[in-house]
């Protein structure tokens, strides 16, 4: 009650300095507007934008902004129009106008700046990554520490081979655009090539059916590459369904009344991961799994006899494929990786010594 | 030519697709859509086709050669016929000219969806459980000493989230915390790392025709 006496008696300070401008790095239609904050900002319920586009007839535009701000972006602008702005303080019915901000127009950017630093990174990280590949084109061998997962695949197929049972290839529940598939689709060839010169039946049931036609592709290719295309089985990889839990009910399914001798669970996994790998342990068949999802890593790890961490699944088919270009690839990226641990050392080394006031190094 | 096209496609695409990261311009932006929204659409469509067909091969060829469990097939069959015809007549939300209604029951493809996929869906969800105790189980048996550093964390943050663990002493629940926020947040970074520069490798040997495993033949 007395802060509204007060106001009545002395008028809210007006927010000043008000500037409109394009907002920089975007797709147009976006003005941002910013301003000093009232000299009453502690006290206000907010503030108000208002938007002419003649300098005397102002709409509000959008909803009150809390106190303690100082700017918004205005999303719903015409590219090229001139707009005028003020804010308002508001406390209660009272409300104090700012002055009128200079004209501003927006439009939309052919480049946005602020991602220049990520495509450098990139650019750089590549950079290093294609040296090693040119390195490995030009006939320099490099040395590929063992991943045990892998190395059982071998082993993995002649046991399936020897048992007279198939072998189990499930992708999981990733799309064609998440890079988890591609890498298992990049295995999946490896893997087909395998049972075809074993003459080892392979199931491959899908979650998605753009993966599938892919799949399906590719294992096609490699029983043809082996001199095998006769012992395709155009069923051995199919759609099953893009229910999550229907999935993994069906390749559990599959998992208890096939019993193949080994699992690969390689792809994009999620909440399913635990149910297949636990069913497929319950079989007793070896199961080699893999995933970049951090959250289902400890389940496979867990469930199965060998897990694919991370970026092992990325490594995976230059690994089998024994390819130098691939595996200067890698080689690449273990020297990216090495870049950026140091940098990270570094930049600790740095962060510790700021802690030091008697160093007063860094202020 | 059988392997040339699909690589300078790639090539095309994989270049096309990182442009609209750094230009915000609604010309380019809408082109991406355009793609990403329309073109791969029409592209899921048609591979959800051959999908099905896919689905309905492999079980008519199941019930054809009486193979185990053939019964089911026919389940799978019948059900993939009704709930077609349901939902190419009902609509989704009984909207359609075939009646999806007696009186209170209702078997439009909502209905169906919500009484019977999401229920079903939830109880391999609840199975989960039952396959975390196993799995802990088997994950908990002090056999190596990784397995038991394993064992002796998980017993930390076990009890430090109870409220016994408050009450045995104070200064447990933080030290869960801990566990949970610095080792273990360290060694999920770790991998992250790993992660992002292994598929920034694995996309540039794609776009750039290294890695042409996805091709099937390898070379």
């Amino acid at each position: 009650m007395a802060t509204i006496l007060l106001l009545g008696i002395f008028a809210l300070a007006p927010p000043t300095a008000v500037r409109a401008f394009d907002t920089p790095d975007d797709g147009g239609s976006q003005i941002t507007v910013d301003w000093q904050l009232s000299k009453d900002d502690a006290i206000l319920d907010g503030y108000e934008l208002y938007r002419s586009e003649n300098e005397t007839d102002f709409e509000k535009i959008g909803f009150m902004i809390g106190r303690g701000r100082n700017n918004i972006v205005d999303e719903q602008t015409q590219d090229g129009k001139k707009y005028y702005y003020k804010v308002a303080a508001v406390k209660d019915t009272v409300k104090s106008y700012s002055d009128l901000s200079a004209p501003a127009k927006s439009s939309p950017q052919w480049i946005n700046r602020r991602k220049i630093n990520i495509i450098v990174t990139l650019i750089f990280l590549g950079g290093i990554i294609l040296y090693f590949i040119y390195q490995a084109r030009k006939g320099k061998e490099f040395f590929i520490r063992k991943i045990a997962g892998l190395q059982a695949i071998d082993e993995a197929v002649g046991r399936a081979t020897e048992m007279g049972r198939p072998i189990l290839y499930c992708p999981g529940i990733g799309y064609i655009e998440d890079i988890a598939t591609i890498a298992s689709l990049n295995i999946i060839g490896e893997v087909a090539k395998k049972c075809a010169r074993y003459n080892t039946k392979f199931i491959n049931p899908h979650f998605d059916p753009i993966v599938y036609t892919v799949a399906r592709e590719i294992v096609k290719e490699s029983y043809s590459a082996v001199g095998r295309p006769d012992a395709f089985d155009p069923d051995s990889v199919y759609y099953v369904t893009d229910s999550q839990f229907a999935y993994a009910a069906a390749v559990d399914g599959i998992m208890v009344r096939e019993k193949p001798a080994t699992n690969f669970l390689i792809g994009w996994f999620r909440a399913e991961s635990l149910i297949l790998a636990e069913t497929g342990a319950s079989t007793g068949a070896i199961q080699i799994a893999g995933t970049d999802q951090v959250s289902q890593l400890p389940f496979f790890v867990t469930a199965c006899d060998f897990t694919l961490i991370g970026e092992e699944i990325y490594a995976a088919s230059a690994y089998i494929s024994k390819n130098p270009m691939l595996l200067g690839g890698i080689k690449g990226e273990d020297s990216a990786k090495f870049i950026i641990i140091a940098l990270l050392i570094v930049a600790s080394l740095f962060g510790l010594l700021s802690k030091f006031p008697i160093l007063n190094l860094f202020d | 030519m059988k392997r040339t096209l699909p690589l300078i496609l790639v090539l095309i695409c994989g270049v096309l697709g990182i442009i609209p990261f750094l230009i915000p311009h609604p010309i380019v932006q809408t082109t991406d859509g355009f793609f990403r929204d329309i073109v791969l659409r029409i592209i899921g469509a048609f591979a959800l086709v051959l999908g099905l067909g896919s689905l309905l091969r492999v079980h008519y060829d199941k019930i054809k050669r009486r193979q185990n469990n053939w019964e089911y097939s026919w389940v799978l069959i019948i059900t993939f016929i009704v709930v077609s015809i349901i939902g190419l007549f009902g609509g989704t939300q009984g909207t359609g000219p075939l009646p999806t209604r007696i009186g209170t029951f209702a078997f439009d493809i909502q209905s169906l969806y919500l009484n019977i996929e999401v229920p079903l869906g939830s109880t391999m969800f609840a199975l989960l459980a039952f396959l975390m105790a196993s799995a802990a189980y088997r994950a908990f048996r002090a056999r190596s000493t990784e397995a038991s550093l394993l064992l002796v964390a998980a017993f930390f943050v076990m009890i430090g989230i109870l409220p016994l663990g408050d009450r045995i002493s104070h200064q447990l629940p933080s030290f869960a915390q801990w566990i949970m926020d610095v080792p273990n947040v360290a060694g999920q970074r770790g991998i992250q790392f790993g992660v992002v520069l292994g598929m920034l490798t694995t996309a540039l040997k794609i776009i750039l025709g290294i890695e042409r495993s996805w091709l099937g033949g390898g070379e």
